[in-house]
């Protein structure tokens, strides 16, 4: 951490610095509960350093702005929560397939349907498996601190550039709404060229950004490099966390806002005496699986915990050696696991193995 | 050192500030913090409540379901979250707008204080949230009163400047009043039966 | 030899995939031989639309991007509000523009962005293969409405010139025919204007022109440019709807 001044900075809000510090001078939005705070921080801040925010007519509307403004070249966002990143899920196949850059911030409510403004993590398939149409992948961040919203939040900037693919950050309601001090950034961010960019066509070939692809084997070849691209995305940005899971017999996995939960249980089972860890994937996509392999080589007993019914643990699952077992806690809903359930939940399974 | 702490009150009492201010006193001292507000559809009225934590290690889970101390700024507080409280919490109580007699727990420590009371007597009501958080840092043992005040400028919006002395004082009364009074035992409580709200 | 006839170096060599007889291959002239005009090409980024003219950057020596189902206009509206020095306009059909798009066209032409929208309507999905549009007249028959629009459960053609007309936003709305050489140089004109109100920052501008789709009509070429006259310009009258003299805006 930087030398900084610490100062005290509700999530959304640290969400909106990130992005002026990024560099992000463009932001399209609609106002949705619980991230109504990014909107109105970037209609405030934007306008004194030249930037400009726009209130979109829709979450369909403000993903296309983004399109559009980031096929010229510039860091643009647009943030909302999980109704309107429905919405949003055609321009983000567009953008997956015509390979331009942005951010998306999903500061995740329950559902599904209207359902609640409490915190989820209801979202977690939509966003990393998708969301929508054709073969495609988002970068997913889960930050679990609001110095983490600030900092990824940058990350996405840099990371979308670096590989010419929407990211997204994928926090919750609580991570949105609660206060913590954050250090912010001191040095610059260096943005990339953009020589893909439409800039006008002044000495130079007229260049086209599209998506249809209709000669022969050309979509098949583009959907062949954009796995190669996800493929290198897997091979250099995956980022996870881990804690005392170096002699641990049961290791709890979760993301986010659990992992700030289950922290707090697997403090409370080590002061107990019991071998327990913590390991927290950081990057969602790409997804620490890898890691995960080789963890399972050893400890035998997964707890993952999740704001949903299991979708973070397919992923566990799919990755773990085979005579692993993984258990599951999760509560959906807007319903919060509590420490102490968590807690019961290590001790119940560290029991049974 | 980990401590955590509900505030809970009306809409309008000031909840999310004194959060919001006990918040940024304990990181002016070094501490790690979070401060989580709930928050309803609502834009006024209803309860409001907030979750502060100060820790001198980083913090896990900024969701607590038995916090160390509850501020019970009214009565629907008193009676809704005594219950969270572990054996030992402390209970801070404004007696001017809880009825003590609804305290049902007898493993816990009572801190009554009048704290409308005492901000009408400064001048105005809405000290309420100033003086109960004077007398938590004088009961809780946390942070000095004076690092409370100390956080007040960044907190406190500039149009608003000119009330921070007033504030500073209500503090200060609600941390004079807990260090002065005599400690409460539950026992003395005399139950009036029959009496629902 | 002294030419007298040429492309616009706005357009280029490549054959059009657009049916014979259909307006597409006039309404780009145009639109092309505004680009030169008002020398602009170098600096210009068109909006491509789903529907027949999405293959529209194979004619276009410009920089061109694809845009989502009826999304050209928020597409535009994010280019512009970035790079406020270029030129965007969007090329949009029935279908994309008065359907599935139409929020997005009236919210950014309520919103005055100073793009320039070129909205082709011959009342029919003409890539799907000849669906019913919001623009189709009644009683007329498609492969979606196959005994003819009906009023009871299809409602009434969309005139989307006259609603943005309403609005404040907008700074320039037309429309115009593709059928007679007259009405074409017509058309040409407002599409200039439409260009030159946008280079001259005065705001939104729109040009609606009527043309022709002899496939999905089921008629000749010729046929076809006569029921413009004797079916679409009776229920949508050409004209210019809206000019604004200076800028209400900045």
């Amino acid at each position: 951490m930087s030398s900084g001044k610490r100062i005290l900075v509700k999530g959304n809000d640290a969400i909106g610095m990130g992005a002026i510090k990024a560099g992000c001078r463009f932001y399209f939005g609609y106002p949705i509960t619980p991230q109504n705070e990014i909107p109105e921080f970037m209609s405030r801040e934007l306008p004194k350093i030249g930037g400009e925010f726009v209130q979109a007519e829709s979450e369909l509307a403000s993903i296309n702005m983004v399109l559009g403004a980031s096929a010229l070249g510039v860091r643009s966002m647009t943030s909302s929560s999980s109704p309107g990143i429905s919405l949003m899920q055609e321009g983000l196949s567009y953008m997956a397939g015509q390979e331009l850059p942005a951010v998306v911030i999903n500061v995740v409510r329950c559902g599904p349907g209207l359902g609640g403004i409490a915190a989820s993590q209801g979202d977690y398939f939509q966003a990393v498996k998708g969301g929508g149409h054709g073969d495609y992948h988002l970068i997913v961040l889960a930050p679990a601190s609001v110095q983490e919203m600030y900092d990824h939040t940058i990350l996405a900037f840099d990371l979308a550039d670096r590989y010419r693919n929407p990211a997204m950050v994928l926090a919750d309601a609580i991570l949105g709404q609660m206060q913590e001090p954050i250090v912010e950034r001191e040095e610059e961010v260096q943005e990339p060229r953009k020589p893909w960019a439409l800039t006008g066509a002044k000495g130079r070939p007229a260049r086209h950004i599209k998506s249809l692809l209709l000669k022969e084997g050309e979509l098949e070849s583009h959907n062949r490099l954009l796995q190669e691209k996800y493929r290198e995305v897997q091979k250099h940005e995956i980022r996870y966390n881990e804690l005392e899971v170096e002699d641990a017999e049961l290791v709890v996995a979760a993301f986010g806002t659990s992992a700030r939960i289950a922290r707090t249980a697997v403090s409370k089972a080590r002061s107990e005496g019991l071998k327990v860890g913590l390991f927290r994937p950081v990057t969602l996509f790409p997804f620490p699986g890898e890691r995960l392999r080789v963890l399972s080589a050893r400890v035998k007993n997964f707890l993952v915990v999740e704001m949903n019914t299991g979708q973070m643990v397919e992923d566990v699952r799919l990755n773990v050696s085979g005579d692993a077992s993984v258990f599951f806690y999760g509560r959906p809903g807007g319903a919060i696991p509590t420490p102490m359930e968590v807690y019961e939940r290590i001790v119940k399974h560290y029991k049974e193995q | 050192m980990y401590y955590d702490v509900f505030i809970s009150g009306f809409g309008g009492q000031g909840i999310l500030l004194a959060g919001q201010l006990l918040a940024e006193a304990a990181m002016e001292k070094g501490l790690e913090v979070t401060f989580f507000p709930s928050y309803g559809v609502e834009m006024r009225g209803g309860t409001a409540r907030c979750t502060v934590i100060l820790s001198d290690e980083a913090i896990g889970s900024p969701i607590v379901d038995s916090p160390l101390c509850i501020i019970a700024m009214n009565q629907p507080s008193l009676l809704r979250y005594q219950e969270s409280l572990p054996e030992g919490g402390l209970f801070i109580v404004n007696s001017s707008l809880a009825r003590l007699e609804d305290v049902q727990r007898d493993d816990i420590l009572v801190r009554a204080v009048p704290i409308s009371e005492l901000a009408i007597e400064l001048g105005n009501a809405r000290l309420a949230n100033m003086v109960a958080l004077g007398a938590f840092a004088q009961c809780s043992g946390t942070l000095a009163p004076e690092e409370i005040v100390a956080a007040l400028e960044s907190v406190i919006s500039a149009r608003n400047r000119k009330l921070i002395p007033l504030n500073e004082k209500a503090i200060l009364e609600g941390a004079r009043y807990a260090r002065e009074m005599p400690v409460f035992q539950m026992h003395e409580v005399e139950k009036r039966d029959g009496q629902t709200y | 030899m002294k030419p007298v006839f040429s492309k616009p170096k706005a357009l280029n060599d490549a054959v059009m995939h657009y049916c014979p007889g259909c307006g597409h291959g006039v309404v780009h002239r145009l639109v092309g031989e505004a680009l030169d005009h008002f020398d602009i090409l170098d600096r210009t980024v068109g909006v491509a639309p789903v529907g027949c003219a999405v293959l529209m950057y194979d004619y276009f020596n410009c920089d061109i991007i694809e845009a989502p189902h009826g999304r050209p206009p928020a597409v535009a509206t994010g280019m512009k509000r970035s790079r406020p020095d270029l030129i965007i306009f969007a090329y949009q059909g029935d279908g994309d523009l008065a359907s599935i798009g139409l929020a997005e066209i009236v919210h950014a032409a309520n919103r005055g962005e100073n793009v320039t929208v070129i909205f082709v309507n011959n009342t029919v999905y003409g890539m799907t293969g000849g669906q019913m549009a919001p623009t189709t007249l009644l009683g007329q028959q498609t492969t979606t409405s196959p005994y003819g629009r009906n009023l009871n459960t299809d409602g009434y053609p969309i005139r989307m010139a006259e609603m943005l007309a309403t609005l404040e936003g907008t700074s320039y709305v037309a429309r115009h025919a593709i059928d007679t050489p007259a009405n074409i140089l017509r058309a040409r004109k407002s599409i200039f204007r439409a260009f030159e109100m946008q280079v001259k920052d005065m705001g939104f501008s729109f040009v609606e022109l009527l043309t022709t789709c002899p496939t999905n009509w089921g008629m000749s070429s010729r046929e076809s440019i006569r029921r413009i006259k004797e079916e679409l310009i009776p229920y949508f009258p050409l004209g210019v709807f809206k000019e604004k003299e200076v800028a209400d805006y900045i």
